[in-house]
């Protein structure tokens, strides 16, 4: 995993012993050393990859299966490389329905989140409700959704909303609710109004909660985008994707397949990248050691 | 040292109401399971500008006392004042530190004792002086910026003792504050508290299982068993008001009144 970002020691303060430079356990880091993080860490996936293409190229190499059902690696280099202007605006089209569902779902779920661990009769009100939106299968109310709202972005808009607010809302109100009662105690003998708590106290607190949910969330996102995408679209990956599937072209389906994947990554290493500066101070993030001991 | 604590048992009749008033205070928490009595029969004065120590065995319903005074808990019976008023809710007139230090891990030192003026709308200079004043007395310096987790336990408990004088509260009430310190510390701790106190003129109540701690600091020692909690007895302790750290440990009064203290405990502790 990539160290986005460090907190490196207060200058002010002064560590007992400068800590060995190793691996694990940095404190400063130079461009150097971050970049021998990033390299260090992204070595594995990247062998990987590579193997798993090697696999993939020796399969289409042999000729196990015809070519228009596996295609070559190099195949689909090329429809990339060759298709690159009109792969360019669909996946504009799937990143921008993603992007704009996931940030809703953000602030609905939140919202939602707020108001069931604020009021115990919306509580009862709102959770069987949510429990339901998230049941019912996304893929059955997409035909309605362009019934009601065309072939736009909007229904795209609105399944990816649907699939990504409920890990929001379920990792929200864990996060509210785990705030240390004697702090809330504290804040009650500080006279503090309850829109000053949630916002000085409970919301910080929650982030951590809040971040996993959101990376699961930008995850799903996608999905939502390109199951709306299926049901009835004129542009974005889901669309590339039943042409290619309807003129058997694998190369063109192969190609939007790795995009679609790279769409998914991409927003979630965004994700992280926002956690890591959020939220430093997280046991989960923390580097570095105590500066006093006792 | 500066002598601006003038109030003494002999003006306190001056008072119209003792600072804290607690009559015939009674706790009951009901679980689904049991009732259990947290405290019964408890009546305690503190007169303004008092330093009243609480020790008692873990159970004896001490922290629940002083949760009631802040109005954080609400007793089953009795009558409970501060300053005159009746507690039907959290006292904002207080100054309040916690067992844990309960600091905002994401915040830093002076920012977390900043923490008080921000959520009572203080005056942003004054707060910041006053928390730096704060920063230097309990030794803090150097550390500002840091953040709770790299500092050891002592130094954040420090913190929020910081955070609870931050706006000078006339009432300063300390839930066993120093119990994760270092020996060390702690008698450092306590010689601050004693100089802060004397300066502040603030009324304290301290709960604590240190007997030494309790008797060094306090005017009156409250000595309570459990189960149910109650109030066994109150010692007068008859110490000068300012107390050098070495020489009352090693005063005739502070050991009498300490092994006096210590018996009642143990032979408490039999039928507990």
């Amino acid at each position: 995993m990539p160290e986005v970002i460090s907190r490196a020691a207060p200058p002010a303060a002064e560590p007992p012993e400068p800590p060995a430079a190793e691996d694990d356990a940095p404190t400063r880091h130079t461009a150097a050393q971050r970049a021998g993080q990033v390299l260090s860490a992204a070595w594995r996936p990247a062998l990987l990859l590579i193997l798993l293409g090697v696999g993939w190229w020796a399969i289409t190499a042999a000729e196990v299966f015809p070519a228009y059902l596996v295609p070559t690696p190099g195949d689909v280099a090329n429809e990339l490389v060759t298709e690159r202007e009109m792969l360019a605006r669909h996946t504009w089209v799937t990143t921008y329905e993603t992007v704009l569902g996931f940030l809703l779902a953000a602030a609905i779920g939140m919202l939602a989140a707020v108001l069931i661990v604020y009021s115990p009769t919306l509580e009862k009100a709102l959770y069987p409700l949510i429990l339901f939106a998230q049941v019912i299968p996304k893929i059955a109310i997409a035909p309605i959704l362009v019934v009601w709202f065309g072939f736009g972005p909007m229904p795209k808009v609105i399944l990816a909303v649907l699939i990504a607010f409920f890990p929001v809302v379920v990792s929200g109100v864990a996060g509210l609710r785990s705030t240390d009662p004697e702090l809330l105690d504290l804040s009650a003998t500080m006279g503090a109004s309850r829109w000053k708590t949630f916002r000085k106290i409970r919301f910080p607190n929650s982030l951590p909660h809040l971040l996993s949910g959101l990376k699961v969330a930008v995850t799903l996102a996608v999905v939502g985008a390109v199951v709306g995408e299926f049901v009835g679209a004129d542009e974005g990956l889901g669309y590339v994707l039943l042409l290619a599937s309807g003129n058997l072209n694998s190369s063109l389906l192969f190609a939007d397949l790795i995009l679609m994947s790279a769409l998914g990554v991409v927003l979630f290493v965004i994700v992280e990248a926002a956690e890591a500066l959020l939220i430093p101070w997280h046991a989960s993030r923390r580097q570095g050691v105590p500066l006093t001991t006792s | 040292m500066t002598e601006t604590m003038t109030t003494q048992p002999s003006d306190a009749a001056e008072q119209q109401h003792a600072t804290i008033d607690i009559t015939d205070l009674t706790c009951t928490f009901t679980s689904k399971r049991k009732r259990t009595t947290a405290l019964t029969g408890v009546s305690l004065s503190v007169r303004a500008g008092e330093f009243v120590s609480i020790v008692g065995p873990s159970g004896c319903g001490k922290s629940t006392l002083l949760k009631i005074v802040a109005g954080l808990v609400p007793p089953s019976s009795g009558d409970v004042r501060l300053l005159g008023n009746p507690v039907t809710g959290p006292q904002r007139e207080i100054g309040f530190a916690f067992q844990r230090a309960a600091l905002l891990e994401w915040r830093g030192v002076r920012a977390n004792i900043l923490l008080q003026a921000e959520m009572r709308n203080m005056d942003k200079r004054k707060a910041a002086a006053r928390a730096d004043h704060l920063i230097e007395l309990t030794g803090l310096t150097g550390f500002e910026n840091s953040l709770p987790h790299e500092l050891s336990g002592g130094m954040q408990q420090r913190v929020a003792l910081c955070r609870a004088l931050l706006h000078e509260p006339p009432v300063l009430l300390m839930d066993e504050p120093f119990g994760a310190l270092d020996a060390l510390t702690r008698e450092h701790m306590n010689v601050e508290l004693h100089r802060i106190w004397r300066e502040t003129g603030t009324t304290v109540v301290l709960v604590t299982h240190s007997i030494a701690e309790a008797v060094y600091l306090g005017q009156r020692v409250v000595v309570m068993t459990p189960r149910p909690g109650r109030i066994e007895r109150v010692y007068d302790v008859d110490l000068p008001a300012v107390r050098d750290y070495g020489a009352t440990m090693s005063s005739p009064t502070f050991e009498k009144l300490a092994r006096e203290i210590r018996v009642l405990l143990g032979a408490s502790g039999h039928h507990g």
